[in-house]
């Protein structure tokens, strides 16, 4: 065999590995958006139930807590970013990091200190790189979170919505994280979680907040304010939650069209390379043909001088 | 008979849901009876056993669950339990509970020792 056509094959073999270990990727993470979708789909009738008591509250009392009202000169945010541990995930982290980015500088523009709080190994790696501060960041649960997750993660930030801005704490929380649309589409997108503004869950469920607010005033046991005390870091867990398992199924499904392109890719390369390996087996050939008909004919050509 | 329509949701699932007749629960300034027609309530549930009474389509008969914090809200003859955790009582597993209960109360872990109470309680349907 000629040189050029053993470096051919060589490289078929190897992309042909390549290809399957891809293609075996794509599998497993497709049939983990599944996974991922439905404990997103399970986790919904909590979270709506729960912003309908917010909303509830919120209406239907004139009570003033921290968490609820907007502070006049807002000097500290929060941002709570959630990436991936993991890469091979096409522009999936880099798209929240950008999106955080972004973010980050709109409330600085408005005069904002940002306090940042990471979820995933690519965000923290990024933050890590550029030597910026991070004030708290979690690994190792972006796959499959679970509800303790989302507790440990909203627990310090609850804790520095409610510390006075003088003392380090912040007065705003935002989140940013990849919203899984449908399969094909996930988009990143930053969210207000407090103050809770009023406006923009009207928005989100206009039945809902319109039906609330027909209703008659609710009685509170045992009071209001300890009723919102109670109910809005549960909201902030509960919204916490939701965003970790969209951020997973978004992973997941970033993580299959990534690991789709490889293996279509691959599948190129092979193709592309095996016509190569072709042209120089049939390069081969014609060689050697030709030198034997070259020596036949000299061969000839001596015998008839002889002659 | 009136009846009211239930909805018991864990963070992470919905538990139970179907219409009753009674349902008694645990807030935090005592233990509540929500019957049909109920005014608009709003209350913050300690760790308890919930009992409902159920009607209508899910048949009579109680369910009893073990819940672990979270909300009770009653609006429009529509009640929501919400719960951090929360187990219908023949999802528990009693050896495990009783275990638990045992090592909570030799580490002096009150608050284990209650969520065990709580779970072993719902299983014997004391209230």
């Amino acid at each position: 065999m000629g040189a050029k056509l053993r470096v051919y094959k060589r490289r078929i073999r190897s992309v042909t590995a390549t290809k399957k270990i891809t293609k075996a990727m794509e599998m497993i993470a497709a049939s983990r958006i599944v996974k991922a979708q439905r404990q997103v789909a399970a986790s919904t009738p909590y979270a709506s139930e729960l912003t309908r008591a917010v909303t509830a509250v919120a209406t239907g009392s004139n009570t003033n807590h921290a968490l609820t009202t907007e502070v006049e000169n807002p000097t500290r945010a929060a941002i709570l970013l959630i990436t991936s541990d993991r890469g091979l995930a096409g522009g999936y982290s880099s798209n929240a990091i950008k999106a955080a980015e972004q973010l980050t500088e709109r409330l600085k523009a408005e005069g904002k200190e940002v306090d940042a709080y990471i979820v995933g190994r690519k965000g923290v790696s990024y933050y890590g790189f550029r030597e910026r501060k991070v004030v708290d960041s979690w690994t190792g649960f972006t796959d499959s979170p679970t509800y303790a997750d989302a507790k440990a993660v909203a627990a310090p930030l609850i804790e520095a919505v409610q510390r006075d801005t003088a003392e380090g704490g912040v007065d705003e929380l935002h989140i940013v994280f990849t919203e899984f649309v449908s399969m094909m589409t996930q988009t990143p997108v930053d969210d207000r979680l407090l103050p809770l503004s009023l406006d923009a869950k009207s928005g989100e469920d206009e039945e809902a907040a319109s039906k609330t607010e027909l209703l008659p005033l609710f009685d509170f046991e045992p009071s209001a304010e300890d009723v919102l005390d109670a109910l809005l870091p549960r909201y902030v867990e509960s919204r916490i939650y939701n965003a970790l398992l969209q951020a997973a199924a978004s992973k997941h499904a970033a993580t299959r069209r990534a690991m789709k392109s490889a293996t279509d890719n691959a599948e190129e390369l092979i193709k592309s390379l095996s016509r190569l390996a072709n042209a120089a087996r049939q390069a081969e050939i014609t060689q050697e043909i030709s030198e034997i008909v070259g020596g036949a004919s000299a061969l000839a050509d001596a015998t008839a001088g002889s002659d | 008979m009136a009846e009211l329509h239930v909805e018991l949701v864990a963070a992470d699932r919905q538990v139970w849901s179907g219409e009753a007749s009674l349902v008694v629960a645990r807030t935090s300034s005592g233990d509540i009876g929500v019957m049909p027609g109920h005014q608009p309530l709003l209350g913050v549930l300690e760790s308890g056993p919930v009992t409902i009474r159920t009607t209508g389509e899910s048949g009579d008969g109680t369910v009893v669950a073990a819940v672990h914090g979270g909300f009770i809200s009653f609006a429009d003859n529509k009640l929501s339990l919400l719960a951090e955790i929360a187990e219908l009582s023949d999802e528990i597993d009693v050896q495990r509970a009783e275990r638990a209960l045992e090592r909570a109360k030799s580490e002096a872990d009150a608050a284990a020792e209650r969520r065990a109470d709580v779970r072993l309680r719902a299983v014997a349907g004391v209230h």
